[in-house]
């Protein structure tokens, strides 16, 4: 019921806001909850599991039964009532303790802000207004962070608003405290607005390194449990107090005051002014003696020692009565509506425990108070434990009376568990509140036990007959409040959730209605359809075809490019490389494998020498960074002797591969000054030549097994090195392919790639590249683990090629191979390896795959089962290299 | 988030770096003479301190560059940062709690 005066509300401004389908009228400065109270809306919410009616057990952030959802504005899954700022045109929805997701895309925007500070105080209560002026008078920058949008002010606090260093943000919760005074705080700048500004982004997510933290964050007021303490009507005291001061409401017409300290005969007479009718003040204390105190206009305060041992309630639910002990073990029950109770207060000091901080309770102040702190952080104010004396209680947890059922005394409201559950978890054994949290669920919901936690606690301590100071309470962590994902995402959603990249002949390649696929952050044509619709299969078949009969072109710009310089590259490469390449001559290029310290294939790739002191290496396209990691560190933390630099050149370089038996005469046709016999132009190796009027450095590199010309320029020249290039193909019926058809033509000449065709587990010999493997070198990364014994060891998985054994079934990549006449049904299937690339060939006329096999190597021409989906398909394996194993086609006709 | 001292950049935040694990395991100097055992342990062996610890970072987004830092592996307490090559500082002493 609103009373006729009072409150920060603006009484000036009416707002109608709905709540399940029914409208309320408030005003602005009103919370959801306070026109909740205004309206006499007692039943606000059900249980999460024995759906019993709950209502508001508070008026701020330690509200644990009324919970809405946010169905107007951005919209929100699940909020307390309590920190809802009320606008006109609010719509909300209650909950039972358990949140809903809008099927809707959040369509707000969310930003982030950075910002260092001297001092950073969170919490604009009285202390912390007073710490933040005591700083900003001191000099430095100082943040200061409140959750409600308003901080302190009024007879007693210094104005700190327009001091100069000082920084303040309403409506802004520090949810995490972190090392080296890193706080994340979330400000919510737009969900109190009817109308928010549309360039106003809905919450900022900010990033705060200060100094030095001042924790001012207040404390949360006890409850008591005992029977029926979750019946609507039983709030806490100073909520019942806060809504009649700040919002002009009054929670009840006729209260029973209940709490075991001086402050709730306070509470009573600030209830008593407000008119709500006081039936009896009960105090739990034992020493608490029956007595009238005088205290307010209308008359006294019936004042009595005893304990509430449970609650009457109407049909509907909400409270009709107070069972009430007295001292002498007598029982009665006092009507009333409003049943205010307090047990003390809780320091709210979950960011202390973030890091590190700990606490300890306190008798001198009946609570868990800071105990270790971080070096840098200050705890003030009622968050320290410094209470007035009035409002230290003699700590009193729980209220087992007669003939209560455990099952009704509720310890933590969010999750419905009670002292019945508590006791179970001991009867089991449990000693630890962990482990009792864990058991019974107290404390693990939406606000991380901020009512349960500390309750539990004492509850356990006296059931286990042990001091309160042995109790810990569990560990809180962040966040503090709920955040939201697209919050943490900020703008780094949707398109700009990673960087695309592209390569400088993409226009091209869109504009000829390539298919694109990702490779990695780069967008790669996948394949090019010659008509519309027609499909990958035929393309790539199409592709595949004109490339190894006539001539094809593809976009390699994305292949990893690794600049080096300096006297000492060869020797540097010497290291890294499994194979030698300090003897590579100007002109030349040699292909390398890089292996870990342990033997396994890292990444692949070409080296070129430029000239004695400059090298160009290549990576796979999804490794050219952490290769460029791999060789910047050693040459930093191992062998910083060596001199030479690397430079990371992809997006320096545009390169088309001009590949097939025909690409000799289509780069004749466009290097005049280029002779590309195969005489004066060997296979692995380069010349520098201008092709069209593009200044190029070309390579006789295959990735193919054709005859082909690698054709780099600079990136800014690509699309017209791409397009003379296919101009002077048209006599042979050039044609453009994208990645499936190179896996294709790669596959069938049995090249890996690293990292699909191998994994961790792999090295070079295993794909039957010895080889590469020297056996001159004294030493080079890897070397010493290919004499380890499992290196050598039988069994090991080695590349091989598969061939179905009817010459049409389809492979699967991904499909596990199985020795022929196991029976599939019969679990564990053994297996013996599996598929890692698998294509249709119309070189080979048939599908064919790649696969690491045990004992791959010895195994050649025998029959297998490749296993998808519990079919086995009969394969033949083969020698990795399906198709011209001779090497016949690299030199072209 | 941690604050991380680069020995060239000065302060940044933990996001422009990278982790490297334990400091100072250095190549050995001659791999073909180690038996099975001590390449393992190069390899595949490193200490799991509680409390200070020697390691590498590198600040990749960054200058790019490699060094050392003494770090307290329970509060994140950093002792120490310096440059690969600079002379190793002293551990500091356990502080306990
Ligand atoms: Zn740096």
């Amino acid at each position: 019921m609103r009373l006729s005066s009072g409150g920060d509300i603006f009484r000036d401004r009416p707002l109608t806001i709905s709540f399940d389908g029914r409208d309320l009228g408030g005003f602005e400065g009103d919370t959801l909850a306070s026109i909740l109270v205004a309206n006499g809306v007692r039943v606000c919410a059900r249980s999460i599991y024995a759906g019993r009616p709950r209502g508001l057990m508070s008026s701020g952030s330690e509200e644990a039964n009324v919970f809405v959802q946010v169905v107007s504005g951005a919209g929100e899954p699940m909020v307390r009532a309590t920190e809802i700022e009320a606008y006109d045109g609010l719509v909300t929805e209650s909950l039972a303790s358990k949140g809903r997701l809008l099927d809707l895309p959040d369509t707000s925007r969310y930003d982030k802000r950075f910002i260092h500070v001297e001092t950073l105080v969170v919490g604009g209560g009285r202390s912390g207004v007073a710490a933040a002026a005591e700083a900003a008078r001191a000099g430095g920058r100082v943040l200061l962070v409140h959750d409600r949008a308003t901080i302190a002010r009024g007879e007693g606090v210094e104005s700190v608003v327009g001091m100069g260093g000082l920084t303040i943000l309403t409506r802004t919760t520090a949810t995490g405290l972190h090392e080296h005074g890193y706080v994340v705080a979330v400000e919510r700048r737009t969900d109190h607005l009817a109308v928010p500004p549309e360039t106003w982004s809905r919450q900022r997510l900010w990033n705060i390194r200060a100094n030095e933290i001042v924790l001012a964050t207040g404390a949360h007021e006890r409850p008591i449990a005992f029977a029926g303490n979750d019946v609507p009507g039983v709030m806490l005291a100073a909520s019942a107090v806060d809504y009649v001061t700040r919002f002009g409401v009054r929670p009840g017409r006729r209260a029973v005051v209940f709490g075991c300290h001086d402050g709730v005969v306070d509470a009573a007479r600030a209830l008593a002014e407000a008119g709500v009718e006081i039936a009896r003040v009960v105090d739990a204390r034992p020493w608490a003696a029956d007595e009238v105190k005088q205290g307010t206009e209308e008359g006294s305060l019936d004042v009595r020692a005893g304990v509430v041992i449970g609650t009457a309630s109407l049909p509907d639910g909400t409270l009709s009565g107070a069972v009430i002990q007295a001292r002498d073990g007598s029982v009665e029950t006092v009507a009333c509506d409003l049943l205010a109770v307090s047990g003390g207060w809780n320091p709210a000091l979950q960011l202390l425990t973030h890091t590190g901080g700990r606490t300890r309770w306190a008798d001198e102040a009946a609570a868990f108070v800071p105990s270790q702190r971080p070096q840098h952080v200050r705890v003030v104010g009622k968050a320290s434990g410094e209470f007035a004396a009035a409002l230290r209680p003699e700590p009193l947890f729980c209220v087992d009376g007669p003939g209560s059922d455990p099952a009704d005394i509720f310890l933590d409201l969010q999750r419905d568990a009670t002292l019945a559950d508590l006791r179970r978890a001991v009867a089991a054994g449990m000693r630890s509140v962990e482990h009792v949290k864990r058991f019974t669920t107290i404390s693990t919901a939406a606000d991380q036990g901020r009512s349960s936690s500390v309750l539990t606690v004492g509850v356990l301590c006296q059931e286990l007959g042990v001091p309160m100071t042995e109790g810990v309470t569990t560990t809180y962590r962040p966040p503090y409040t709920p955040l939201t994902f697209a919050l943490l995402a900020g703008r780094d959603r949707g398109y700009l959730a990673d960087p695309e990249r592209v390569s400088p002949i993409q226009d091209w390649h869109v504009a000829h209605g390539a298919a694109f696929e990702d490779v990695g952050q780069w967008k790669r044509p996948w394949y090019f359809p010659a008509y519309d619709g027609e499909s990958l299969h035929d393309a790539v078949a199409r592709e595949c075809a004109a490339t190894r009969s006539s001539v094809g072109m593809m976009d390699a710009s994305t292949l990893g490019k690794i600049e080096m310089y300096g006297p000492d590259v060869g020797e540097f490469l010497d290291r890294i490389y499994t194979n030698l390449m300090s003897t590579l001559a100007v002109g030349k290029v040699r292909y390398g494998v890089m292996a870990a310290v342990d033997g396994m294939v890292l990444d692949d790739g070409t080296v070129a020498r430029l000239s004695d002191n400059r090298w160009i290496l290549t990576t796979t396209t999804g490794n050219a960074a952490k290769v460029l990691d791999w060789l910047e560190e050693w040459l930093q933390t191992e062998w910083p002797d060596l001199d030479v630099r690397c430079t990371s050149v992809t997006e320096h370089w545009a390169t088309v591969a001009v590949v097939g038996p025909r690409s000799r005469e289509v780069v004749a046709a466009i290097a005049p000054g280029l002779d590309v016999s195969n005489e004066a132009f060997g296979f692995m190796e380069w010349r520098d030549a201008m092709v069209g009027d593009c200044a190029a450095r070309v390579m006789r590199i295959s990735f193919s097994g054709e005859l082909a010309f690698e054709v780099n320029v600079d990136g800014w020249r690509g699309q017209a090195l791409w397009e003379v290039i296919y101009e002077a193909g048209q006599p042979y019926g050039i044609t453009p392919y994208g990645t499936e058809t190179m896996h294709v033509l790669r596959a069938e000449k049995g090249y890996p790639i690293m990292g699909q065709d191998t994994d961790g587990t792999v090295i070079p010999q295993d794909l039957g590249m010895s080889w590469v493997v020297s056996k001159k070198k004294p030493d080079f990364v890897g070397k010493r683990s290919y004499s380890r014994a499992d290196a050598a060891r039988e069994g090991r998985k080695q590349l091989v090629g598969l061939i179905p054994s009817d010459g049409s079934s389809p492979l699967m990549e991904g499909a596990q191979l199985v020795e022929t006449g196991v029976d599939l049904t019969r679990v564990p299937v053994p297996m013996v390896g599996h598929v890692t690339s698998a294509y249709d060939s119309v070189s080979l006329g048939s599908p064919f795959a790649l696969a690491l096999l045990a004992d791959g190597a010895n195994r050649h021409g025998e029959e297998l089962q490749a296993v998808d989906e519990l079919v086995g398909t009969r394969v033949r394996v083969t020698s990795p290299v399906p198709y011209d194993p001779e090497g016949a086609r690299r030199d072209g006709n | 988030m941690l604050s991380i001292c680069c020995p060239w950049c000065g302060w940044r935040d933990e996001l422009e770096f990278s982790y490297g694990g334990q400091a100072h395991v250095a190549y050995p100097a001659n791999p073909a003479e180690l038996d099975d055992a001590s390449w393992s342990e190069y390899i595949f062996f490193r200490d799991n301190t509680l409390g200070w610890f020697r390691e590498r970072w590198v600040h990749t987004a960054g200058c790019r560059m490699w060094f050392n830092a003494i770090r307290h592996t329970v509060t994140n307490e950093f002792a120490a940062f310096y440059r690969p090559g600079d002379p190793v500082p002293e551990m500091p002493v356990e502080v306990v709690r």
